[in-house]
Parts: C-alpha cells; sequence; structure tokens
C-alpha cells in the first residue's frame, strides 16, 4: 500500500491501510493535523508559564532593567520580527499553491519562506553575540537568565521547525520518494505556531 | 459485516502481519499490545522498587536507627532520598504508565476496534524514551551524594542549590528523568487521542465509545494541557542546577514561589490524570459484573469533564500557608469543594449501577468494589484538607499523607489488580486462579487500611511528615504513638507478603492456568470479540459497532449481554 507517506512525515503512520479495509471512511481532519494540534496544547501552555514566570519575576522586582545590564536592540529585533511574519505569509501562499497542485511553484515559495526563517534565525543569533559582548549573560542577572531562556526556547522551535520543514521540502521535490502536499500540512501548522508566538514575546521581552 | 469486506481485510492482513523476528516482536514492537506489555511489566518493576523504599522507610519509623533487614541504616539523608523516589516513583513510574500508557495502549485500539494505534512508531519511541527515564532515574540512586532527597514536589531553593540538598548530580538527574517521562507520555498522548478520534470502528458514535476509553482520553488531554508549565519550570531549574541562573533563588531576584506555583498548576491536573483511567476500568468492571447497564453513560461522562475543566483551578489548595494571600485561598477553597461534586455524582452513578445488580463477586469486581469504597475515604477527607481553614492545621502532618495515600493506593495498586484480573484473559489467553487471587484481594486491603487509617490519628495528633526520627520531639515520641507507627510497619510487611501469592499466580496462570475463552465475563465491548490473546492486527474482521457499550440485561433478549458488534437481527 502506498499511502504510507500520505501521512505526516514526523507522524509516520502504520502501514495496515485503516481506512482501506471494511467501509471506513475517511476522518474529516486528518491523523497528522490532529497530532499537531495536540502537540500545540502543549507547546502553547509551555509559552504561556515562561510568558507567566517572566511577569511574576519582573513584578517582585523594583528595577527593570536592572542597573548595568545592556539594553535590547528594539529596531533591529523589529524588523527582524517582519521578515519572521513574511515568512508565515509565504508558507500560507505555498499552501495555497500546493493545495492546488501546483506542487513545483509551491515547493519554490515553501524554500523561499523557510530561507526567510533562516534569515531570522542568523539574525537573532547575531544579536545574541553583540549582547554576550556587553556582558548580559544567563548568570549575569535574573533579567539575562529570563532573557536567553524566552527567546532561547523560541530559537530551539525556529531550529526544530526550520530542520523539519527543509526535510519537508526535499521530499516535496524528490522523485523516488516524494510526499504529498497534505502531509507537509502539519508541519506548516507548527511553523504558523512559532511564527505567531513571536510577536507575543517580542512584546513581553523586548517593549515592556 | 459483508462477506466482501471480510475478503479484503483477511487480505490485508496476511500480507501484512507475517512472523516477526524475536527483536521486532518483543524487543522493537510496534504492535500496541506488546508496548502495551512493556510498560506494564516496566511499570510493575519500579512498583517493585518504589515498595522496597516504602518498607526501608517505614521500618526506620518504627524502630529509629535500628539496621533494616536487607536495606542497612537509614540515615537522614537516606530517609530523605528514599520518601522522595518513592513518591515519584509510585506516581511517575507505576501509576503513569501502567494505568495510561500500558492500558490505554492495550485498550484504546481493541475498544475501539481498530488494528493499531494510528502512530506506531511514535508509540514505540514514547516506551524507549520512558525506559531511558527509568534508567536515568535509576542511575541517579547511585551517583556522588546519592539520589535526590527533597521531596517529590522540589521546591527550590532546597532543590536548586547544591550546598542545600547535598545531592549535587542526583537532584540534576532526578530532574531530567522525570523531564524525559513527560516527552515520552506527551508522544504517547498524541497518539492515544488521535487514535481515539479518528481510527472507531465504522458505527461507533461518540457516545458509544466505552468509558474506559473517554477517561484516558480525558485524562490524556488534562496532562497534555497542564505538563506545559511544569516542563517550563523543569527547564528554569534545571538551569538553576547546572548553568547559574536565579529564577527561583530570592538572593538574586528569583522567586521560589514560582516554582511552587508551575509544579502545582501540573500536579493538581495529574491527580486526576491517573484517577480517571481507574475510574474508567471501574466502569467497566462493575457493569460486567452487576450484569446491568451503566447508570447515567452521559452523566458519568460530563461529570468527568467538569473535573478535568475544575481541575485546573484548584492549585493553589497546595500552598495555603507558602505565603499566598488569604484572599485568594478563599477562591481556591471554593473550587477545591466544588471539584467534589462532579465526582460525588460520578460515585453515586456507579453505586446506582450496582444498585439492584446481579453481583458476582469474582476478583476483579472485589477490587472494582473496594476501590469505590477505598477512594471514597480518600475523597471525603480531602475535602476537609481542601478547606483553607482547617489545612492550615493539617498542611504537612501524617493526616495529608493519609489521605493522598487512600486516594493514590486505590488509583494506582487497587486500579491495576482491578485492570489486570479483569484483562488477563484477553491479554495471555488463559483465566488467573480464582481461590489466589480473592485471597491476595483480602491480604491486600486488609492490610492497606490497617497501614493508613492510623496514620490519619498520628495526622491529628500533630505528627509532621518527613521526619527520619522521632526520637527528637518529646511529643511526638511517646509510647503510643510509637506503637501506632510499629503497627503501620508491621501491615506493611503482611501486605507485602501476600503480594507473593499474585506474583505466582500471575505467572503460574499465564503459563499454566485454564485457556479462556474469547469473552469469558460475557461482555459487550470488543475486546472481547476477537481470539484471546488477539492475534497481530487484532481483528480477523474489523468490526462494525452497531450499540453503546454497556446493554446488559436487555429486555426480550435470551443472554443478558448484547456485544457492540452483533449486528441487529432483520425483523
Amino acid at each position: 500500500m502506498k499511502n504510507i507517506s500520505s501521512q505526516s512525515v514526523l507522524l509516520t503512520t502504520s502501514e495496515i491501510p485503516l481506512y482501506a479495509a471494511n467501509k471506513r471512511s475517511k476522518p474529516p481532519v486528518s491523523n497528522g493535523v490532529i497530532g499537531m494540534l495536540i502537540f500545540l496544547v502543549t507547546e502553547a501552555m509551555f509559552f504561556a508559564a515562561l510568558i507567566s514566570a517572566h511577569m511574576v519575576i519582573r513584578a517582585g522586582l523594583t528595577e527593570w532593567p536592572p542597573w548595568g545590564q545592556p539594553r535590547l536592540a528594539i529596531e533591529t529585533t523589529a524588523l527582524n520580527s517582519l521578515v519572521l511574519l513574511v515568512s508565515a505569509l509565504l508558507m500560507g501562499y505555498s499552501r495555497r499553491l500546493l493545495q492546488q497542485d501546483k506542487i513545483s511553484s509551491g515547493r519554490r515559495w515553501f524554500g523561499i519562506s523557510i530561507l526567510f526563517g533562516i534569515f531570522f534565525l542568523l539574525s537573532q543569533g547575531y544579536e545574541w553575540v553583540q549582547l554576550l559582548e556587553f556582558g548580559l549573560t544567563l548568570s549575569s542577572s535574573v533579567y539575562g537568565g529570563l532573557f536567553y531562556l524566552i527567546i532561547g526556547a523560541h530559537a530551539f522551535h525556529v531550529i526544530g521547525a526550520l530542520s523539519v520543514l527543509i526535510y519537508a521540502w526535499n521530499r516535496l521535490g524528490s522523485s523516488k520518494n516524494p510526499i504529498t502536499p497534505e502531509a507537509v500540512f502539519p508541519l506548516q501548522i507548527l511553523w504558523y505556531f512559532v511564527v505567531c508566538i513571536w510577536p507575543v514575546l517580542y512584546v513581553l521581552v523586548y517593549l515592556s | 459485516m459483508s462477506q466482501s469486506t471480510s475478503a479484503v481485510a483477511t487480505d490485508t492482513h496476511a500480507e501484512h502481519h507475517e512472523e516477526l523476528s524475536f527483536l521486532y516482536k518483543y524487543i522493537l514492537p510496534i504492535d500496541h499490545k506488546i508496548i502495551a506489555m512493556q510498560y506494564i511489566f516496566t511499570g510493575m518493576i519500579m512498583a517493585i522498587v518504589g515498595g522496597y523504599f516504602a518498607y526501608a522507610f517505614r521500618m526506620q519509623l518504627a524502630f529509629p536507627g535500628d539496621l533494616v533487614p536487607l536495606y542497612g541504616l537509614v540515615g537522614p539523608g537516606e530517609y530523605n532520598m528514599l520518601v522522595t523516589n518513592h513518591g515519584t516513583i509510585m506516581i511517575f513510574w507505576v501509576a503513569m504508565p501502567v494505568l495510561i500508557a500500558g492500558f490505554g495502549n492495550y485498550l484504546i485500539p481493541l475498544m475501539i476496534g481498530c488494528d493499531d494505534m494510528v502512530f506506531p512508531r511514535l508509540n514505540r519511541l514514547s516506551y524507549q524514551i520512558f525506559l531511558v527515564s527509568a534508567l536515568v532515574l535509576i542511575l541517579s540512586f547511585f551517583v556522588k551524594g546519592g539520589g535526590f532527597g527533597g521531596a517529590w514536589t522540589a521546591y527550590p531553593p532546597l532543590s536548586s542549590v547544591a550546598e542545600y540538598s547535598l545531592t549535587d548530580w542526583g537532584a540534576s538527574l532526578w530532574l531530567l528523568a522525570v523531564a524525559l517521562e513527560f516527552i515520552s507520555f506527551l508522544l504517547g498522548g498524541i497518539n492515544f487521542v488521535t487514535t481515539a478520534m479518528n481510527a472507531r470502528a465504522p458505527g461507533m458514535k461518540m457516545l458509544d465509545i466505552p468509558i474506559a476509553v473517554w477517561f484516558i482520553v480525558v485524562a490524556v488531554i488534562l496532562f497534555m494541557a497542564s505538563v506545559g508549565p511544569l516542563v517550563a519550570g523543569a527547564v528554569m531549574l534545571f538551569m538553576d542546577q547546572r548553568v547559574g541562573t536565579t529564577f527561583f533563588l530570592p538572593s538574586a531576584g528569583g522567586d521560589p514561589l514560582l516554582w511552587e506555583h508551575l509544579f502545582w498548576f501540573f500536579g493538581h491536573p495529574e491527580v486526576y490524570v491517573v484517577l480517571l483511567p481507574t475510574m474508567g476500568i471501574v466502569a467497566e468492571i462493575i457493569t460486567v459484573f452487576s450484569r446491568k447497564k451503566l447508570f447515567g453513560y452521559r452523566t458519568v461522562l460530563y461529570t468527568a469533564f467538569a473535573t478535568g475543566g475544575l481541575s485546573f483551578v484548584v492549585w493553589a489548595h497546595h500552598q495555603f500557608i507558602a505565603g499566598i494571600d488569604p484572599r485568594m485561598a478563599n477562591v481556591f477553597t471554593v473550587t477545591t469543594v466544588l471539584i467534589s461534586i462532579p465526582l460525588a455524582e460520578m460515585m453515586f452513578s456507579y453505586i446506582a449501577t450496582l444498585y439492584g445488580g446481579s453481583i458476582e463477586l469474582k476478583t476483579p469486581m472485589l477490587w472494582a468494589l473496594s476501590f469505590l469504597a477505598a477512594f471514597l475515604i480518600g475523597g471525603v477527607t480531602g475535602i476537609y484538607l481542601g478547606a483553607s481553614a482547617m489545612d492550615v492545621y493539617f498542611h504537612d502532618s501524617y493526616f495529608v499523607l493519609a489521605h493522598f495515600h487512600y486516594t493514590f493506593f486505590p488509583i494506582t495498586i487497587i486500579g491495576m489488580f482491578a485492570a489486570l484480573t479483569y484483562w488477563f484473559p484477553k491479554m495471555f489467553g488463559r483465566m488467573m486462579n480464582e481461590t489466589l487471587g480473592k485471597i491476595h484481594f483480602w491480604g491486600t486491603f486488609i492490610p492497606f487500611n490497617c497501614i493508613f487509617l492510623p496514620l490519619f490519628f498520628l495526622g491529628l495528633a500533630g505528627q509532621h511528615r518527613r521526619i527520619y526520627n522521632y526520637d527528637h520531639f518529646p511529643d511526638l515520641a511517646t509510647q503510643e504513638l510509637q506503637d501506632i507507627r510499629v503497627f503501620a510497619t508491621y501491615s506493611l510487611i503482611v501486605m507485602i507478603f501476600f503480594q507473593l501469592i499474585f506474583v505466582y499466580n500471575f505467572f503460574h496462570s499465564m503459563f499454566k492456568g485454564e485457556k479462556a475463552t474469547e469473552n469469558p465475563w460475557k461482555s459487550n465491548t470488543l475486546e472481547w470479540t476477537t481470539l484471546s490473546p488477539p492475534p497481530h492486527g487484532n481483528f480477523k474482521v474489523l468490526p462494525t459497532v452497531y450499540r453503546g457499550p454497556y446493554e446488559y440485561s436487555v429486555p426480550g433478549r435470551d443472554e443478558d449481554y448484547w456485544p457492540q458488534n452483533e449486528a441487529p437481527k432483520k425483523s
């Protein structure tokens, strides 16, 4: 049965064709999408905890940011955030093309969206290097700790999401072992989540 | 079920379910039944470790300072390590893997009539991570400084600063093990919910799903929604321990209360995460052995939803004396007392199911009934502790300890034995010995009450938890109180000895027991319509469902049960 690849890449399904046997109808929402949405509930709660930790610790201190700690690059990061948002829009555009079975152009925009994501990651990394030079480290203050914890948790998610997206991009175009646009959809949802959580973190960490 | 579909099904099974090598069948399986066994057996082995720890520290409490046979001397640090890891093991490495991961894996595909989980490889990965987490925990007992001793709640700064806890690596490995275990159940949980949503047999509507499956799904959703904050907290605590951040260190701008909130935001729903699967298992058993329809299927289901929803707004009742605002304490007192309403309603539905039924006191039924009785005591004493005015006095006393053992023991141990004795014929294709089963039941249930009932009185007498030797407290070192401690310890030893009967019965029946038929208990649910044990792929013909799972003693039928997949007669 060749429908192995019609499911998500991450959440590889049974080779047993469940819906082929018996008169089982195709479920309204695919397995991969349900699995991803449940996973994102946990992720959302994880970030909610980090956000509340930031607010609680900050509420307990009189001076924020603490004296002697470098200020964050608000403007550069704002531009950078824009790049990330554009990446999500491009991903949505690519999803539309893929749904219309325009695989090659869909895949091209998919790749461009990934490039925007990589740009975001690299420019954030450059900001980190500068901040470290200015003396903002994990243990320099609870301010620094929270910065690297929250932005780092997000960066970790960006890296993870980009890796699976690159893998999916590669397999979308492969002739030997292709996957369907439907199988890519859960990963695109993951990317929307990673992008959409960013403005919240930006406002919390940079602006407040 | 038409002939043509059965032909299709048989073909695909012949194609895909060929004989597997030992390695792929038992070590790296994707079959949900084998993964379930892996979880259940790992959980039972961990239960032995947890029970051994309980034996060691109970002996120290009864005979302070004496050498404990088969263990040695229990010093203060040693004692802390024993109680901490006893709690951690029993909740995270026994209750969770056996009840949710083990029976969830075994029952969900069988009860909803499909051939496997929808993500079998994710399922296998989930067990492998779980096994690694168990090994990391065991490793933490042997590193320099010994295992972590800061209680299963791991409050900082005791848990975050090595100079305070004296277990530099023990604390970090403990935390790592817990975090790995959560990742494992996260993967498993995704699988459970997706399978129950998408892979049900044709004809099985939402309200035809057996309560056991429903409750495991609700429990998993509770777990998924509550575990995020604890993972975040665990990352922060780990960074405090190893990287030098100060999130929980008040001297450097951190907030130790924050950890308590992150921990208990998970910790309280966790109680219902382990309770609901057992409640579901008990619902299955009492309907089968009282030959009656479950009283108020929808009520039972909706009370589970209500319990799940409320469980997210009660966590601060663990922190009444931690310095939270007294006005907040009022709010949490109200929500805590409210949560007993849906649970009481669930209990009443179960009791109403029993009322007027033709009750058969087989071993699984004894376990199920004793669960209801024991959990009732746990639930009622919980109402005292939920009220902040009383909790201020009871907090951290043995009253609390007895209360939560009256909830967790029935949930974990009684629930596990109920499920094992009930599904044993399906799992291994043989019947367990009834007489030995009943001896084991009474030999466990009576000593259980003898251990924990006296602890309520010790708590009321003011005995504080987490003290390794009461000789240093003149008010608590009296002969009367010491006699109670000795009695509880002897009861524990008696209970441990009766477990040998279970071990014998379990393994003897597995190989030498009487052969089981497909449906020895005359039950309705789908797992009993296939062979015992079910083959790889579960069903010869994937079933079609025509009715709900609890149609027992329906008037006008010859048999008193009506399997879910039996096609209605054409009249």
